[in-house]
């Protein structure tokens, strides 16, 4: 992976000076030579409440990591984790009525937090972009989609509305929809989930951002499109150096696309790692229950593990641990505050018993003749070299 | 075209096993569920076109079976569902509940043979009445069968709640105070109350957590143990279908490609689209143990309004011939129990792709 993000490779080829006369747009320039030292986003105790008629609620918690240029995380959990609100919070997107966030995330350098709502503006979109998991929802119904994806060019880059155009038909290419003249003007509803997706994913593109957000992108996609896109992020992230943070609750989608994945549980992080580590030894029991209950890992028609109980709701999270009322590792002494500690090279875990425990991860039912392992074969055995 | 219907019996078994027939149940009882050559079209377009949902699918749900049945969106496999449980009008083809066809049942009948035969939905949420307890919303089913006085059905509704994990102090609540997976185990009570013989399962786990997914996924299990049930499980998740069922169904644009014991759909298909299907499942393998070979379908499923000529997954196909185009594969018996609808499928698995 090379320091600084490699231009995307439009068919207009222009991207180098469009993208260095950016700073028309009132965006910080600093820092981009320095990517290779410090890393492209680092968060500092971002915590978001929201605000209600009974109080501030507190929803995520000193959420802290940084990423690399050209890093892929996977940021994993359950509903209620707080993941999204945390991409959300990133993007400066919730609401300041209704949330406050405190904290920091410096994107090479300058914390997005302090930035005023107009400097934010130029920001997202050109520095990080963010695609959704309901793209028909993201998506104006009454413009077509290339003019959607030009103007998410025009917004930051003075150009006239014919080469936004050609920009966008680049873009369209380049996230593998075909005939993109055609599909250009082409409107929202006549294209399928998985094409309105990669429309999503072209306009995040077109900026070539540093890094992009993306929230479940394919959990509303069948399994054969969700296996298209993920690819088409992960080899559009190698090919354009830009980071990528993939919020998602599907672990095995994490394992494909990403380098690291961060576990959130109760709004906190729990475990950050990379994500081989992650799968094969976790060291956060929730982590490890999380692999442990995918049904494509247990003997067929055995019993699945589960976690029991539930999340504890916002606002009455218990103290220390909040993992520790499900957990089956709980012993007294968790209900002493936890920190994230060091566990191995890069890889922290939120569990001061985490150095004693032995969890299982998702390999060790492969020898069981699991179904997965069978897939594996199937898939591995059989097929096309 | 081999007249479209997938014909058990005309198509020649590739071996001696299949002497009775994949149809044949032990004993003289009919099956349970037994559906031929369903058929189920919806107009579109005022009236101009025409959604070919479900285009002819024949099978056998076997007495305490899990039957899978998976597909992606627009696979047809949710209409499948619910025209076994009389949602739905089949536009040509016949449902057998036990033998019986109850389009051909009076009213009355009808209405004492429906309690047989529930269905339980994805959303939890939008099943259950929001302004209902969720006692009253146990009990209402058995209202509707007129069964017992309010006492005994408040007894029974109890009793259901006990056995999904509920405590019985949750039928006062209503459905906004429960997490996703307590109201998915209230719809399970609800249908229980009635003691039904087959349950249709629609993507049951789809929209709950991973983590209280395989709760819900061993209630099923217990339940079907002790009762007996027979669950058609209806899910678009391959490792959830595979982990649960006995066989599955693979459905493609409202026809099955493939049907066999759960072991061998996963682990050796016979059809390209299945390996596909399997090849794109992620797994949450270290990179170290996952070797690349998947199988990448190019673009999407086509419309149902005008499925493509001869055998519907061609234009997708990686070992597409022309054959496929001209030509409707049969429905064939390639292993005992194991049946497939390609024409250059063989025993031993899916053509190899074209080079």
């Amino acid at each position: 992976m090379t320091d600084i993000p490699a231009k995307l490779s439009f068919a207009t080829g222009e991207g180098g000076q469009l993208a260095g006369g950016a700073s028309v747009t009132g965006r910080m320039s600093a820092a981009r030579s320095a990517a290779g030292a410090a890393p492209l986003l680092d968060v500092r105790d971002l915590s978001t409440a929201f605000l209600t008629s009974n109080g501030e609620l507190p929803i995520t918690r000193q959420i802290s990591f940084s990423i690399r240029a050209g890093e892929r995380v996977g940021l994993v959990g359950e509903s209620g984790c707080g993941k999204s609100v945390t991409g959300l919070s990133l993007m400066r997107l919730l609401p300041p009525q209704t949330a406050r966030v405190t904290g920091e995330a410096r994107l090479a350098g300058q914390d997005l937090m302090t930035l005023s709502p107009r400097q934010m503006r130029a920001v997202r979109g050109r520095d990080v972009a963010m695609i959704f998991q309901e793209p028909m929802s993201a998506l104006d119904p009454v413009f077509t989609v290339g003019e959607q994806i030009a103007e998410a060019y025009r917004v930051h880059f003075p150009v006239s509305r014919a080469e936004a155009r050609q920009r966008a038909i680049a873009a369209l290419a380049e996230v593998g929809i075909p005939a993109p003249e055609r599909r250009y003007d082409e409107y929202p509803h006549q294209l399928s989930g998985g094409m309105r997706q990669r429309v999503m994913i072209a306009m995040a593109l077109i900026c070539e951002p540093k890094l992009i957000i993306a929230d479940e992108p394919t959990t509303a996609l069948d399994v054969t499109i969700q296996a298209q896109i993920t690819d088409l992020l992960r080899s559009l992230s190698e090919r354009t150096g830009a980071a990528l943070i993939f919020i998602t609750h599907d672990l095995g989608v994490v394992a494909e696309t990403c380098t690291r994945m961060i576990t959130m549980y109760a709004g906190e992080i729990v475990e950050d790692a990379p994500v081989d580590d992650a799968l094969t030894r976790p060291r956060h029991p929730y982590t490890s229950g999380l692999l442990r209950s995918l049904p494509g890992l247990s003997a067929r028609r055995g019993v699945l593990p589960s976690i029991p109980g539930r999340v504890p709701a916002p606002g009455r999270m218990p103290d220390g641990c909040r993992f520790r009322e499900r957990c089956g590792y709980a012993i007294a002494g968790c209900e002493a505050a936890q920190a994230l500690l060091p566990m191995a090279a890069d890889h922290v875990a939120r569990c001061w018993r985490a150095r004693d425990l032995w969890l299982p991860g998702s390999v060790d039912d492969m020898a069981a003749g699991s179904p997965v392992a069978h897939n594996l074969a199937a898939a591995t055995g059989e097929i096309r070299p | 075209m081999s007249m479209g219907r997938q014909a058990m019996h005309s198509a020649a078994p590739a071996t001696d096993a299949a002497a009775g027939g994949p149809l044949a149940t032990p004993g003289d009882r009919p099956p349970v569920l037994r559906v031929e050559d369903l058929r189920i079209r919806f107009p579109v377009n005022n009236g101009l076109e025409t959604v070919k949902a479900v285009d002819g699918v024949d099978f056998e749900v076997r007495q305490g079976e899990t039957f899978g049945v998976i597909g992606e969106s627009g696979s047809g496999k949710t209409t499948i569902g619910r025209a076994l449980v009389c949602l739905l009008q089949p536009t040509s083809g016949r449902i057998l509940h036990d033998g019986v066809d109850p389009a051909t049942l009076s009213r009355s009948a009808f209405r004492r043979r429906r309690r047989d035969y529930q269905i339980i939905f994805q959303d939890p949420n939008a099943a259950l009445n929001p302004r209902m307890t969720i006692l009253d919303s146990v009990m209402e089913p058995l209202r509707i069968a007129g069964e017992g006085d309010d006492a005994a059905r408040r007894r029974a509704a109890t009793e259901a709640l006990v056995r999904v994990g509920l405590a019985p102090e949750a039928g006062v609540r209503y459905p906004h105070q429960l997490s996703g997976g307590q109201k998915q185990r209230v719809n399970i009570a609800r249908v229980l109350t009635l003691r039904p013989r087959m349950i249709v399962c629609d993507e049951v786990v789809a929209a709950l957590d991973v983590s209280i997914r395989g709760d819900v996924l061993n209630l099923f299990a217990d339940l079907q143990r002790e009762f007996g049930l027979t669950y058609v499980f209806i899910t678009h998740d391959i490792s959830v279908v595979s982990h649960i069922s006995d066989r599955i169904a693979v459905t493609y644009l409202g026809k099955f490609l493939e049907l066999g014991p759960a072991d061998a759909v996963t682990e050796k298909p016979l059809h390209p689209y299945t390996q596909a299907l399997l090849s794109a499942e992620p797994v949450p393998l270290p990179s170290s143990m996952r070797v690349n070979r998947r199988i990448m379908l190019e673009g999407e499923i086509p419309s149902p309004v005008s499925p493509p000529s001869g055998c519907r997954f061609r234009t997708r196909c990686p070992s597409a011939q022309t054959r496929c185009a001209a030509e409707e594969p049969a429905w064939r018996e390639l292993r005992p129990d194991h049946w497939v609808a390609c024409h250059f499928a063989t025993p031993e698995g899916p053509p190899p792709p074209n080079a």
